[in-house]
């Protein structure tokens, strides 16, 4: 089992979806790297940390009914590919909705919940899955 | 760069080898290639090893030394590599090969390909193949494998209509090929109603969308072409070889649809050989899942790009299609222990092009392709090998 | 200096469970329990919810609705009986989330069902004496009770987040009073998973006694009546007890409405007055009065005189969901996904 570290030090990404600018092409990256792969050498020192709005819409997604044991209470689950609105894309969950509900091209936001944990007496982790984005009345 | 050509093939049964264990499953593939090779031990100049995560399969490291030791081999003290690109180490580890005999540096060298995925719970296994995915960014926020591929699936079916019938196409031809091989882990044909009534692993794709977990092992012997005909009159040569990488996660990929480094590797593997995909008359490709042989298809170049559904539907990729894919039954129905699965690839080919393939000979094969898959695409490793 | 709230987030999770449904399967007529703790169905948290979870939901929507700089955070307090870890704070995760880290003060609160106001009373002083420009104060629970006991019918989840600060208050905090006792009415021992309580002994040397003695303490140091106040909130550990107690001090129906949550939400312990709180920030108008008092078992009560100011206007409650909102999108549960939901299956082991 990992120990609390490996998990501790992307609290950043995790909880706040932080990620990268390149300031070369201004592409935008998640989770951060140093270099960017559009512009190769020219982005070192240029990638900036930002965080993502967390805003954007589905790309993919499956419902999924067999998951690694420490996540089995979720069962069944969204996982979902999100375009976030500066053009990455992230993997995640799409919780507190029905499946049937969702579709590719349905809004929705970030937020954080528990993603899982190491048994009973071990760390919980947290981190970032989506909700569906009501559409405002206009 | 020298000629290279395969010799000697092997390899196990594929299935739950409850009696066997790693170490002896390892040799016995290698031993049945040698075999065929006929050549003795003492003439092997190198050994490489496919394998993905006997680590955490076996809680075993050091897979090269362990191989070559149980061959009988520690006293010969040759050069024993293990080679790791998650599903695309069996072939990534004949390319290793490949790469040293066409350099000059060894002239018989052993490749070979294992893996014991029996030995840990089914949940431990499908958490181990989860870490050919990016475990950070992917794995922990719920992407196992195979939702990963749905993905795929969900979005290639939106985008070109392919449908759930036609990912089921796959597995029946898969299946009913398996059917024709002896050493197939599932050796029984099945229908649609089979695919679409099994339960769901994670939607649209069902539990008969996806490869099983194996046990099994496959070994080639390799030497310079020109020296080929001392160990057999049939030699096949190894006439391209193309690798290629790309993002780990598959949300970082431009288009999910496309396995782009299938398509350099393949263009690489097709440059080297000089030939195009319409030379190709049977192909092994990376069926981990029912979709990852249409987006194969359609990224080697045999149908263009959101036509491998209705191909498949159409019996284009059967035995006596235009091209015929997967005759060994593929991942899906000859097995895929992870490990062996590129050297298992590259046995069925030789089998094709060598004209012993039995019942499931494809007719006239000259020209055959070897498409391995790592992970969700981030490495692939493609082989044409020719009759010669 | 006119010490008072800044912004406000709340979150409830949308899982909920009628005492009918948990009635049936003990054997009990849920139907007259509904009827008598005033509770038609309770939140539940999902099984990826806790108290942390709450409490980031309620504080990111208090910050949604403001433009204070989370660095400008001096401190967080998190008051709840249902910390997820015995030891290790929640409140770190939370400065975390909403990026107040690290130049600040953190620390959980328990108190029962009063930790939360507990907090915003630290806040009070935290700022009033200018220690800190703002101090985050969450009352948050995903509170348990044992299966089949009465509890059950109405232990519930949620929590409410207020911004503590001198400036731009959409609401001063007038005055806090609050009175304390030892009365052993409930508790939860270390490592036990559910509480146990003292059945009617909770009642009037406890709840009643508490709240009202809280209450009336309030009242006389800000020479007010209840007629004084627009809204009324009380802790609400069902429907019932905090409309006997608001008719006890002269408070009508219509002062007490808009906050009484339990009898659609259950009794959120920690998250009740705050969330209750919260409902009346809502729809509250300049000049509204709110008298708020929340209990906590073992016991104390927290009493609370507000009065919303002018700036409410221009405050952008519409940039959070209200609890109006909350609970709407609801998703009802029978009693074995609530079970599960609950952690209260056992589960075989490898």
């Amino acid at each position: 089992m990992a120990t609390a570290p490996r998990f501790w030090r992307e609290n950043p990404s995790r909880y706040n979806l932080v990620g990268v600018e390149c300031h070369n092409c201004g592409r935008h990256f998640f989770p951060p790297r140093s270099i960017c792969p559009v512009c190769h050498r020219k982005s070192v020192g240029k990638m900036e940390k930002v965080k993502l709005k967390g805003e954007g819409k589905i790309f993919s997604l499956t419902e999924v009914q067999e998951s690694p044991e420490e996540i089995s209470m979720q069962k069944p689950y969204v996982l979902a590919m999100v375009e976030l609105v500066e053009g990455a894309r992230v993997s995640g969950q799409v919780i507190d909705c029905d499946a049937c509900d969702l579709e590719i091209g349905t809004p929705v936001r970030v937020t954080l919940r528990k993603l899982s944990e190491e048994g009973p007496s071990g760390i919980i982790h947290y981190g970032y899955k989506f909700v569906p984005l009501k559409e405002k009345a206009p | 760069m020298r000629r290279v050509a395969v010799i000697g093939i092997g390899d196990t049964e594929f299935g739950e080898l409850w009696d066997s264990s790693f170490r002896e499953i390892g040799i016995q593939a290698g031993l049945i290639a040698v075999a065929d090779a006929n050549i003795s031990a003492d003439k092997i100049d190198a050994l490489f090893v496919g394998n993905m995560s006997a680590g955490r399969f076996i809680e075993q490291e050091h897979i090269g030394a362990l191989i070559a030791d149980y061959s009988g081999l520690a006293r010969d003290h040759i050069p024993a590599t293990r080679v790791e690109a998650a599903g695309a180490s069996g072939g990534l580890a004949l390319r290793q090969g490949f790469q040293a005999v066409a350099s000059g540096l060894h002239d018989i060298v052993v490749v070979g390909g294992a893996e014991k995925m029996t030995d840990v719970s089914d949940t431990e296994s499908s958490m181990i193949q989860s870490s050919a995915a990016d475990q950070e960014w992917e794995t922990v926020l719920g992407a196992t494998f195979p939702a990963l591929h749905a993905l795929i699936a969900r979005r290639h079916m939106h985008q070109f209509g392919t449908t759930r019938e036609q990912l089921a196409d796959v597995a029946v031809k898969n299946h009913k090929n398996g059917s024709l091989n002896p050493k197939a882990q599932f050796q029984r044909e099945i229908t649609r109603e089979t695919v679409l009534s099994s339960p769901v692993v994670s939607s649209p794709l069902r539990v008969f969308d996806c490869a099983p977990s194996s046990d099994g092992a496959a070994a080639v012997v390799l030497c310079p072409l020109d020296q080929a005909k001392k160990y057999t009159d049939m030699p096949i040569e190894i006439a391209g070889s193309g690798q290629a990488s790309d993002t780990l996660s598959l949300h970082d990929r431009k288009d999910i649809c496309t396995m782009e480094a299938t398509r350099v590797a393949a263009k690489r593997a097709f440059d080297m050989a000089g030939i195009s995909h319409k030379d190709i008359d049977v192909a092994e490709v990376h069926d981990n899942f029912t979709i990852s042989e249409i987006l194969a298809i359609e990224d080697l170049g045999f149908f263009n790009k959101g036509e491998g559904g209705k191909a498949t539907e159409a019996g284009l990729t059967a035995l006596e299609g235009q091209v015929a894919v997967n005759t060994s039954g593929g991942l899906k129905a000859r097995g895929d222990p992870i490990g062996a699965t590129g050297l298992a690839q590259a046995v069925e080919i030789v089998t094709q092009l060598r004209g012993t393939a039995g019942k499931r000979q494809v007719k006239d094969a000259t020209i055959g392709l070897a498409h391995n898959v790592g992970g969700t695409g981030a490495t692939v490793v493609v082989h044409v090998l020719r009759r010669v | 200096m006119e010490v008072g709230i800044v912004s406000y987030g709340a979150y409830v999770p949308r899982y909920r469970i009628t005492p009918e449904e948990i009635g049936k399967v003990w054997g009990v007529d849920g139907k007259s329990m509904s009827k008598g703790l005033m509770i038609s169905c309770k939140s539940v948290p999902s099984p990826e919810e806790d108290t942390i979870t709450i409490s980031v939901e309620a504080a990111r929507n208090m910050m949604r609705r403001c433009e204070v700089n989370p660095k400008d955070i001096g401190a967080i307090y998190v008051g709840s009986e249902s910390h997820p870890y015995a030891v290790k704070p929640s409140g770190t995760i939370v400065a975390e989330a909403i990026e107040a880290a690290p130049h600040l003060t953190v620390a959980d609160f328990e108190f029962a069902c009063k930790a939360g106001t507990a907090a915003i009373q630290t806040c009070m002083g935290l700022v009033g004496s200018g220690m800190i420009k703002y101090g985050v104060a969450i009352g948050a629970d995903t509170s348990q009770g044992a299966p089949g006991d009465a509890l059950e019918y109405s232990a519930s989840a949620g929590g409410a987040a207020f911004l503590i600060g001198a400036e731009k208050t959409i609401a001063t905090i007038d005055h806090t009073y609050s009175y304390t006792t030892d009365t052993p009415d409930f508790w939860r021992r270390e490592g036990q998973m559910y509480p146990r309580h003292g059945g009617r002994f909770t009642g009037e040397p406890a709840y009643f006694k508490h709240v009202i003695s809280g209450a009336k303490g309030l009242l006389e140091r800000t020479n007010t009546t209840a007629k004084d106040y627009t809204y009324a909130v009380f802790h609400q550990p069902n429907g019932k007890f905090p409309t006997r107690v608001a008719k006890q001090l002269g408070f009508a129906d219509l002062q007490l409405t808009t906050g009484l949550l339990a009898p659609t939400i259950g009794n959120t312990y920690s998250g009740a007055v705050p969330l209750g709180l919260a409902a009346i920030l809502d729809e509250a108008k300049p000049g509204d009065r709110i008298f708020a008092v929340a209990y906590g078992s073992g016991a104390g009560s927290d009493a609370f005189a507000i009065t919303v100011t002018n700036e409410i206007d221009s405050y952008p409650r519409h940039k959070a969901p209200s609890v109006k909102d909350l609970n709407s999108n609801l998703k009802f549960l029978d009693y074995a996904t609530y079970a599960k939901f609950r952690g209260k299956i056992m589960l075989g082991s490898e």
